[in-house]
């Protein structure tokens, strides 16, 4: 069979019909995607709200979250959220170096997120809330590791998407694939806000 | 060191059933005599690249109706050892724990291996055909989602022979499946079959989403969209939204069970009954997730063989979306019984009750679409109207289960599966059988055999009823669900007895399938004109088997029934608009990834079975390389050239 192998990027707009923007099927899926996502983490929400009383004679929420931690954590996701957005900027403006320098700091304030949330978990188990001890604890865990899971894996994409970035510049297919990263790492951002709200600010009122 | 193995060996496979060994020899007779006959055809090359690493929506749903109709025979295999056990008083042919696997893997497998994926093969064989695409939107994501159904259901299978099947019913209802009550491998298994396999549910929920959505014909506005794939949309809403509720509750049992949390558990504050309104929350939306399709695939049928349109087509639609939104406030009346207080019971019944509504406007729809009509008997529309009765039954009696008070009687006793399996039997099979013999002529090029048909139409029809009437019957009686032995003096003997020789009816109605399907491969009648059933969808424009790019030249659609009208427009005579310029066509690679990710999966999935890191570990490592390699891998296009395309046009055109 002849085949000739084109890049995605060079064909031109009305080349074949019923040929679709690929980046657009993928924006459109991947806002489906986030939707299964947000009742992934509703189950784990309802899950929380259920359980977070049943300590079972263990600590409560209210004696173990260290709330000036949560409160680095939030301003650190959210910068990072803000600078995810210049890179997309960049990105717009085709400026490949200003991209991959945002990217570098998105994924800094990421992993120091990460970090930092690492660092609590441990507290919180040193002082008898491990993930065995209670549904609450187990709830707990589950709930914020399965947000701090998806970061880390944000990260790993981001550092692949860098080198991506690095070798072929700013075409068709990267900017549909950084567009792609750009929405899951505010939709991060926004699972966060609700973590904030519903785990920290209603477990210490 | 002899005696570990030994011990390893008696607790890692099982042992001590006849049946089993029976069905390790079969397993390795087949596994032996399949790699045989590739060998000695030197077939490896074919398979791999002609199927293996497909991402032709059209053979990859070849590929899920093969394997569900595998799953089907299965499960099938499953239910005929239930009947028999309980076919009368005091049987010895299964012992009670082999016969609580037995029933946990029919439900299982009939729902989640047999029903979804022959659902999701017509989905990829008819949608985009249907819509005028040249493919899904996601053709490698598509590969991969069958190909993670694959190593779930293989995963799931195996338990069977190795580490032992689970026992906990297909809901698995915690503490009955928590690590205190069940510390065997079996739960991990299903556990991990569903999770898997769930993943590529998901994905092809979301594909076919956005293929809907994206990827019409010029002119095919919304309701210009034919009702199978308007069911088709109405099922991927489901999908998006129930799937990962399943996803997230067997993770959360599983983490009970590897982890030591107590989501589920009875000790240190866990609530089993948090498991439960999670699980019907997915569950009772997966029921209309497989009756949605076979919904659209009726109306299709009865359009084409009434030779008029679908009566009330806006309705249909309506109604199907109606039951997309109602099937999620539904779940609870699952357990009307434990509990939940008279309101909520209230709350439940009237929405459950509620979705007879539209139901009911799509039977009378499909009724109207009939009167009148130029009726042709052919086996899909046979299925059709063999349906409408069967279903109606089964729709009233789940009403009566709807009816709080009165299902304190009814729940989990025989009555409930009477009920269960005239819906799911009488709409999900029927429906999907009538899809499979309407769409094989465009799958294969030729139409399956009716004399076998008809004889297996009959079997399943009078086994159907013969089987399940008289266990409405024994369930008033009070005979109870996954019970494996009763004495003489309850009285269940005779109507069991009938029972089970329905169930054997209905298994020769699926051997006769299969003879059917066996004698028509050999002298067929061939579909040469590519529209057999002088149908009246897009599909049935194209030659028969499609092409891999199904359209040389994407269709301007203007009408409902636009095949229909453009033929009816031919047939006066009336000129048509001059074809486009033939173009090049974008085409999806094949690809080894998704074959191989799920290979991993399928590693990573045995290693938590088992709690064996040096499984899992590497395995989860292989799938985000895949992941990797697919994220870094450019070249995955190519374009048939125009030659080609008139080359292959005018050979499956010129038999015309």
């Amino acid at each position: 069979m002849a085949q000739s192998a084109v890049n995605k990027g060079n064909h031109g707009a009305g080349h074949d019909h019923g040929h679709h923007d690929p980046n657009e099927l993928k924006v459109l899926g991947f806002w489906f995607f986030l939707i299964s996502d947000v009742i992934l983490f509703s189950v784990l929400f309802a899950t929380f709200i259920v359980l977070r009383n049943s300590t079972a004679g263990g600590p409560t929420g209210e004696e173990l979250f260290n709330m000036p931690g949560v409160i680095a954590e939030t301003f650190i996701l959210l910068t990072s959220s803000f600078t995810s957005g210049l890179a997309v900027l960049a990105m717009n403006r085709n400026q490949k170096k200003q991209l991959i320098g945002w990217l570098i700091v998105t994924a800094i304030l990421g992993a120091a997120f990460i970090g930092l949330e690492i660092s609590e978990f441990v507290e919180m188990v040193h002082e008898g809330a491990a993930y065995t001890t209670s549904a609450f604890t187990s709830a707990f865990f589950t709930l914020v590791g399965t947000h701090g899971l998806h970061v880390s894996l944000g990260l790993l994409w981001m550092i692949g998407l860098m080198i991506q970035i690095g070798r072929r510049g700013i075409t068709d297919t990267t900017r549909g694939k950084i567009t792609v990263i750009s929405l899951y790492w505010h939709f991060l951002d926004v699972i966060w806000i609700f973590l904030l709200t519903v785990v920290y600010l209603m477990g210490v009122m | 060191m002899l005696d570990t193995i030994k011990d390893f060996a008696s607790w890692f496979f099982v042992t001590g059933d006849p049946l089993i060994y029976g069905a390790d020899v079969a397993i390795t007779l087949s596994v032996i005599a399949i790699v045989g006959v590739l060998t000695y055809f030197k077939k490896w090359g074919w398979l791999w690249k002609n199927w293996l690493t497909t991402v032709d929506h059209k053979k990859i749903g070849i590929m899920y109706i093969l394997a569900s109709l595998l799953m089907l025979f299965r499960g099938g295999v499953d239910a005929i050892m239930m009947r028999t056990q309980i076919a009368l008083p005091d049987i010895k042919f299964l012992e009670p724990e082999h016969y609580n696997q037995v029933f946990t893997t029919h439900g299982t497998i009939m729902i989640l291996f047999m029903a979804m994926p022959l659902m999701f093969g017509l989905f990829n064989i008819i949608v985009p055909l249907q819509i005028g695409a040249r493919d899904v939107a996601f053709p490698f994501l598509n590969a991969l989602s069958f190909w993670l159904f694959f190593a779930g259901a293989m995963l799931f299978n195996m338990s069977f022979v190795i580490g032992g099947s689970p026992d906990a019913g297909w809901t698995s209802y915690p503490p009955l499946s928590g690590l205190m009550h069940n510390p065997g491998v079996g739960q991990n298994f299903y556990i991990w079959g569903i999770q898997i396999s769930g993943i590529g549910s998901l994905a092809t929920g979301i594909n076919f989403m956005v293929t809907l959505i994206k990827m019409r014909a010029p002119g095919m506005t919304l309701m210009k969209m034919p009702m199978f794939s308007w069911s088709v949309f109405a099922t991927c809403i489901i999908i998006i939204l129930a799937f990962p509720i399943l996803t997230m509750t067997l993770a959360l049992l599983f983490l009970d069970r590897f982890g030591g949390a107590h989501f589920f558990t009875l000790d240190l504050g866990g609530n089993p009954m948090m498991y439960i309104n999670l699980f019907w929350m997915w569950g009772h939306p997966e029921v209309y997730i497989v009756v949605l399709p076979a919904f659209g695939i009726f109306s299709e049928v009865v359009a084409t063989f009434s030779r008029k349109r679908i009566f009330g087509y806006k309705s249909m639609v309506f109604a199907m979306l109606v039951i997309s939104v109602l099937s999620f406030f539904t779940w609870l009346h699952h357990f009307f019984t434990m509990g939940s207080g008279a309101d909520i019971n209230v709350f439940f019944a009237i929405t459950t009750m509620l979705i007879a509504i539209p139901t009911g406007v799509k039977i009378f729809n499909w009724l109207f679409t009939m009167y009148r009509g130029r009726i042709k008997f052919e086996l899909p529309m046979m299925w059709t109207i063999a349906f409408i009765p069967c279903f109606v039954v089964g729709g009233m009696t789940g009403v009566l289960l709807a009816v709080a008070p009165a299902d304190f009687q009814f729940h989990n006793s025989y009555f409930l599966i009477a009920h269960f399996h005239q819906v799911l039997i009488g709409g999900v099979v029927f429906g999907y059988f009538a899809g499979m013999y309407y769409w094989w002529p465009k799958m294969f090029g030729f139409k399956l055999n009716d004399y076998w048909g008809k004889w297996a139409f009959w079997f399943w029809n009078i086994g159907f009823y013969v089987c399940f009437m008289p266990q409405y019957a024994l369930g008033l009686a009070g005979m109870t669900r996954r019970i494996s032995e009763y004495s003489w003096d309850t009285g269940w003997g005779p109507l069991n007895l009938i029972s089970t020789i329905g169930a054997f009816l209905m298994g020769l109605g699926f051997i006769f399938q299969v003879v059917q399907i066996a004698t028509s491969i050999f002298k067929h009648q061939k579909d040469v004109t590519g529209d057999i059933w002088d149908a009246r969808t897009l599909e049935w424009s194209t030659p028969s088997p499609a092409p891999e790019y199904n359209f040389a030249v994407i269709p301007h659609v203007h009408d409902v029934d636009d095949w229909w009208e453009t033929k009816q427009r031919r047939a006066k005579g009336i000129p048509e608009a001059p074809q486009p310029q033939l173009e090049p066509i974008h085409m999806p690679k094949n690809s080894a990834i998704p074959i191989i990710m799920s290979l991993f999966w399928f590693v990573a999935g045995f290693g938590f079975v088992f709690g064996w890191w040096w499984f899992y570990v590497p395995g989860m490592i292989g799938v985000l390389l895949c992941m990797l390699a697919r994220s870094f891998s450019y070249n995955t296009d190519y374009y048939i050239p125009v030659d080609e395309i008139k080359r292959t046009e005018a050979a499956i055109r010129g038999s015309v």
